[in-house]
């Protein structure tokens, strides 16, 4: 069974962190950072290039991590990948033992770095999770014919972005990944607790039932939450959150010492990961920390969420 | 409508190198609303060619370029004309029915975009990419296949920014205009009806409709 998914229905508070592979041929600084976070979160989602930039593929960094002792998370997009081509990644997946999955639509080329890609989107999220039940309940494939060996069972998951305009939208897409089979979600990056819970309570309103972990950013600067405020959908890093990091960045200046804001950045993280789970806001928590990987343990330390072993 | 916009010139004028007797199809339909294959757009390049040092030596008007039979009846101007091409200001579907009637190389002087609305005149906006299995009862009458950037028809991805397409900020998110649509309509319960995956068996191309197939 899925590590995450053990966790989760054992009541653990479930902790993963995010990764991405190298553009190019090197994983040796991904594998040092999973060495770092081995036995300090249950799983590692590993994006599928994110934000359309090109990387090494997904499948290749899971297998890394798998055969260095981690649990990665495959993240499937149906930008470059026809239904064929996805339930193919999924089965080589399986093959090493990946179980987990993540299914998202994905960031078009247009926004991406190799402009002139063809998007696919044979499947959405949506889609691609309907896919995938279709096959564990069938034993079947895509084209409805029998996979050798019956079809793998992987515990399969979503993405939701709480801060969005109308909310009853994304809302109805929650409940449509839902029923198409995720049985986990983590959120974009929540920095206003309040803002998260308002949005959980209309989840459980629209009558949907789901472990959703809340997405955690680490922010290193006001300059990057200024940056992510502009052009990442569904990120609102809070006026007062921003002028912490400013006056900690001023602070710093004065007493030339290099990195205050960061460390700032790192107990917020901490202190919204410790509330989450003293409130019992979220089952578990998502860590992004956006090439910055090697924090997460001491954020983790902070924050006094220690996984069981 | 088809919408069509001319091809830069120095495109069309390499096709039709070496060529000295042209004539000019265009079309009374689609092209003439879109300025590139009308009365006057016909003239134009007329002018154009001779001044390239062609001799023009037909000019066709059809209703419309895209009907086989009607073009072999207006072709048969061109028959004796002696041209050695054909500019073809149509769509895409004109230039390939001229061709079809004619056998002498027949050059496009339009990009073929797409089929759209005329907002008001010279304004055109893509509306449908002839998917073959119409949703727009379900979503309000907003194509989520042509207006989103992405054809989703599970609802939207999370890119949008103040309601705007993460694809083109100029473009609002489809998602969000089926939403406003549907609740202007009385209609938000379609957006919880789930869309069966319409897959793409029943659009491999090219295809064919023959009404007067003798049903089975
Ligand atoms: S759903 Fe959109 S693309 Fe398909 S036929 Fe209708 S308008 Fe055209
Ligand atoms: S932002 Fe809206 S229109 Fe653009 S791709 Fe996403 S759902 Fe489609």
């Amino acid at each position: 069974m899925s590590v995450l998914q053990k966790a989760i229905e054992s009541g653990e508070f479930a902790v993963t962190a995010e990764m991405a592979p190298p553009k190019g041929t090197d994983f040796s600084e991904q594998l040092a950072a999973a060495r770092l976070l081995e036995g300090k979160v249950h799983a590692v989602n590993v994006t599928d290039m994110q934000s359309a930039c090109l990387k090494a593929s997904s499948l290749g960094l899971c297998v890394h991590l798998k055969q260095a002792g981690l649990e990665p998370i495959l993240q499937i997009t149906g930008r470059d990948r026809s239904r064929m081509a996805i339930m193919g990644d999924v089965l080589s997946a399986a093959s090493f033992g990946i179980d987990t999955v993540l299914a998202l639509t994905g960031d078009h080329p247009a926004v991406g770095d190799c402009k002139d890609s063809k998007p696919v989107y044979d499947l959405d999220s949506v889609g691609i999770l309907r896919m995938l039940s279709n096959m564990e309940a069938s034993g079947a494939d895509c084209g409805g014919n029998p996979l050798s060996g019956g079809a793998p069972r992987l515990f399969k998951g979503a993405a939701v972005t709480p801060v969005y305009d109308p909310r009853p939208l994304q809302i109805n897409k929650l409940r449509q990944k839902v029923e198409a089979g995720a049985r986990y979600i983590q959120t974009q990056g929540v920095f206003d607790l309040e803002q998260l819970e308002g949005f959980l309570e209309d989840v459980a309103k629209a009558g949907i039932n789901v472990p959703i972990m809340a997405g955690i950013i680490p922010l290193k600067s006001a300059g990057m939450a200024r940056f992510m405020n502009e052009n990442v959908p569904g990120i609102a890093v809070p006026e007062e959150m921003l002028a912490r990091l400013d006056a900690a960045a001023a602070e710093g200046k004065e007493k030339g010492v290099k990195g205050l804001p960061a460390k700032l950045g790192m107990e917020m993280a901490a202190q919204m990961i410790a509330e989450i789970r003293g409130k019992k806001l979220c089952p578990g928590v998502h860590i992004m920390a956006i090439g910055a990987e090697k924090n997460v343990p001491a954020i983790l330390d902070m924050a006094g969420v220690h996984i069981l072993p | 409508m088809i919408i069509t916009q001319k091809k830069p010139a120095e495109e069309l004028l390499a096709m039709l190198e070496g060529v000295t007797k042209v004539a000019i199809v265009g079309c009374g339909q689609c092209a003439s609303a879109c300025q590139t294959g009308g009365e006057k757009e016909i003239a134009e390049m007329k002018t154009f060619l001779e001044e390239h040092g062609m001799e023009v030596v037909g000019t066709v008007l059809p209703d419309e370029c895209c009907h086989k039979l009607l073009m072999k009846r207006e072709l048969k101007a061109l028959k004796d004309s002696g041209a050695e091409a054909i500019v073809g200001m149509s769509c895409g579907d004109g230039v390939q029915t001229v061709a079809d009637n004619m056998l002498i190389p027949v050059y496009p002087a339009n990009n073929t975009m797409f089929l759209g609305q005329v907002e008001r005149v010279g304004m055109f906006n893509e509306y449908c990419h002839m998917c073959g299995d119409c949703v727009l009862g379900s979503t309000g009458g907003v194509c989520p296949i042509t207006k989103c950037a992405k054809s989703l028809v599970n609802g939207p991805c999370g890119g949008q920014k103040n309601g705007k397409c993460e694809v083109n900020p100029e473009n609002d998110c489809a998602w969000i205009l089926i939403y406003k649509r549907l609740e202007a309509l009385g209609q938000l319960d379609k957006l919880g009806q789930t869309r069966p995956d319409k897959g793409y068996a029943g659009v491999a191309y090219p295809r064919h409709i023959n009404l007067r197939e003798k049903k089975s």
